[in-house]
């Protein structure tokens, strides 16, 4: 009975020992090939699960964004319209791939399929639970933000080769947001990594004792909103603007490679989340979540899916912004935020390491506590300067319109007397 | 000679590598030629991984494939007149193929005088991040190069912002 409770306390190694042993056992395979089968079978199993709980998102956020617009959503097929995705992947699935007149073939089709490759791979260095996890790099950080750095090039191959101005707009303003918001989302990423002394993702994870969100808000706020222009959402939905460009880089496209494009910008969606949830809210961490593995994919999901409501709730009360204002936003206001940031907690993380006794860099919970309470008053304290700085940026910004529309009132009216 | 998954990967490396460069100089449309520069810098970064030198492939993606892949294609697709070419002919072609002839030969005889035969004698140690980081950090190492290019691309990003406010 205590054999039994311990694999179903570690259900993961259970699960792979039992694949082992069928494979090397039972089936008389040399134990390397073994591995190699068992790493196959899971980069499959993770792939594809990846792709099917798009199934549920989509259906989830189509319903909360009802919710929150005063309408009732997906209601029609199935239980509270849960099977609505089915049915609407179902007609995608039976159109036809028109291809345009003119249009370069090989990128044309190539284009979608680099667009869900760069959001699956991402999913290889996220830690699910303590002893579940893709595989753990010891350069994770940098591995999905360079395998993310390639859905750029899809974008860019989609609108170019599709032969359509609209099109090929799409992606330059698209390709234009997505590099600018890189540098934050590399330099927020910078934080965790550095709190927690390395790259590797089940080693940012283990260093949560205290969850970085807390220790560094203003870091997770910047890592979110470049995120989400990563995403391409609202109020970052410029890649495509149907009132402008009609519907982007992707408008010539139909069918399934439509739907593979539609995949992976909702995939990427829930990726960012997930990464959101490793780097700055514990991951798999929780309440007995070290002794009993298993319990750890339910507080990470819980954790995503939270962050996640989260994603849709700004998304459906934001309106879309501006591309100049989108990228003034990033490189006059984020960038600098965010090495300021940077280079300020590094140091005050220094100096307390000199200077104040107990102050420990990993360890459990009350350990942490000193270095969580000055890297908190130094975020605030920058985070403050920043909101202060833009809030007088705005008033003067005001008042100098309101200034030109007052004389503009008065010269009119005089006009008007005069006529 | 053996077939490992090794050499297999090897091999498919290898001919992204070669037949993304002979596409880069042999396709007339110069988006087609970009397209395959990523394609060979998408197989070097292959190589460095097979080379066990995760890092360098993860960055090798990210600044070629993600940035110059990308800057060089905009380049070229926001350059005018520079897509309707249709004449392609250098009449200093014949010393741009002796130049490249000899540049060949002088880097194959270096290679393979050099390293012919010579294989690695111990495994790579398993915390190469590790050691990376700290030959950039102490003085020993890379201190001073490190930082230079570090304040170079610094001034870099500030003089981007400045253009960018004006």
């Amino acid at each position: 009975m205590a054999d039994v409770l311990a694999s179903l306390a570690d259900i993961y190694t259970t699960i792979g020992n039992l694949l082992t042993r069928l494979f090397v056992d039972v089936l008389g395979a040399s134990p390397e090939l073994a591995s190699g089968i068992i790493k196959f079978l899971g980069a499959g199993l993770l792939a594809t699960s990846v792709l099917l709980i798009l199934v549920f998102n989509i259906w989830f956020e189509r319903k909360v964004m009802a919710r929150i617009q005063d309408r009732i959503g997906p209601n029609r097929v199935g239980p509270w319209g849960i099977f609505q995705t089915v049915a609407d992947l179902a007609k995608l699935f039976t159109k036809e791939i028109i291809i345009p007149d003119g249009a370069d073939l090989v990128p044309f089709m190539i284009a979608p399929v680099i667009s869900v490759m760069s959001v699956v791979l991402i999913w290889a260095v996220v830690p699910f639970a303590p002893t579940l996890i893709g595989t753990d790099l010891n350069i994770g950080a940098l591995y999905f933000v360079a395998v993310s750095s390639l859905g750029v090039v899809s974008i860019l191959l989609a609108g170019w080769s599709s032969n359509n101005k609209y099109a090929l707009l799409g992606a330059f303003r698209g390709v234009a947001m997505l590099v600018s918001y890189e540098v934050p989302f590399v330099l927020a990423l910078l934080v965790p990594v550095i709190l927690s002394g390395s790259m590797r993702m089940g080693d940012i994870v283990r260093a949560q004792s205290i969850p970085f969100l807390v220790v560094m808000p203003v870091a997770a706020l910047i890592f979110w909103i470049a995120s989400v222009a990563e995403v391409g959402r609202q109020p970052f939905d410029v890649i495509e603007g149907e009132s402008e460009i009609v519907s982007g880089y992707h408008i010539e496209y139909s069918g399934f490679a439509f739907a593979m494009f539609y995949a992976a910008e909702w995939a990427h969606g829930f990726t960012v989340c997930a990464l959101m949830t490793v780097l700055f809210l514990g991951g798999w961490r929780g309440p007995g979540a070290e002794q009993i593995p298993t319990l750890g994919i339910v507080y990470f999901l819980g954790k995503t899916f939270l962050v996640y409501f989260f994603q849709v709730w700004t998304r459906a009360i934001l309106p879309r912004m501006r591309i100049d204002h989108i990228l003034s936003f990033s490189w006059k206001f984020l960038v600098p935020l965010s090495l300021v940031l940077l280079v300020l907690s590094v140091l005050a993380d220094k100096l307390g390491q000199l200077y104040i006794p107990g102050y420990a860099v990993a360890g459990s919970f009350v350990d942490l506590l000193p270095r969580t309470a000055l890297l908190l008053v130094v975020t605030l304290i920058v985070g403050g300067l920043a909101a202060l700085w833009v809030a007088g940026l705005g008033r003067r910004e005001r008042r100098r319109q309101e200034a030109a529309l007052s004389v503009a009132s008065i010269e009119g009216r005089a006009a008007q007397q005069a006529r | 000679m053996t077939i490992t998954p090794e050499t297999v990967a090897f091999a498919i490396m290898s001919v992204l590598v070669l037949g993304g460069g002979l596409g880069v100089v042999s396709s007339r449309n110069l988006i087609h030629a970009a397209l395959y520069l990523a394609l060979t810098l998408f197989g070097v970064a292959g190589l460095y991984a097979l080379f066990e030198a995760p890092f360098l492939a993860a960055v090798q993606v990210l600044v070629y494939l993600g940035a110059i892949a990308v800057l060089v294609t905009i380049t070229i697709m926001v350059t005018r007149r520079l897509m309707g070419i249709t004449e392609n002919v250098n009449r200093q072609w014949p010393v741009a193929a002796l130049i490249a002839v000899l540049a060949a030969a002088i880097l194959g005889f270096v290679v393979i005088s050099q390293f012919a035969g010579v294989y690695p004698t111990q495994a790579v140690p398993p915390d190469t991040i590790e050691r990376m980081g700290q030959s950039f950090a102490s003085h020993q190492g890379f201190l001073l190069p490190f930082e230079v290019a570090s304040v170079l691309l610094l001034a870099a990003m500030i003089g981007a912002i400045v253009v960018a406010r004006d």
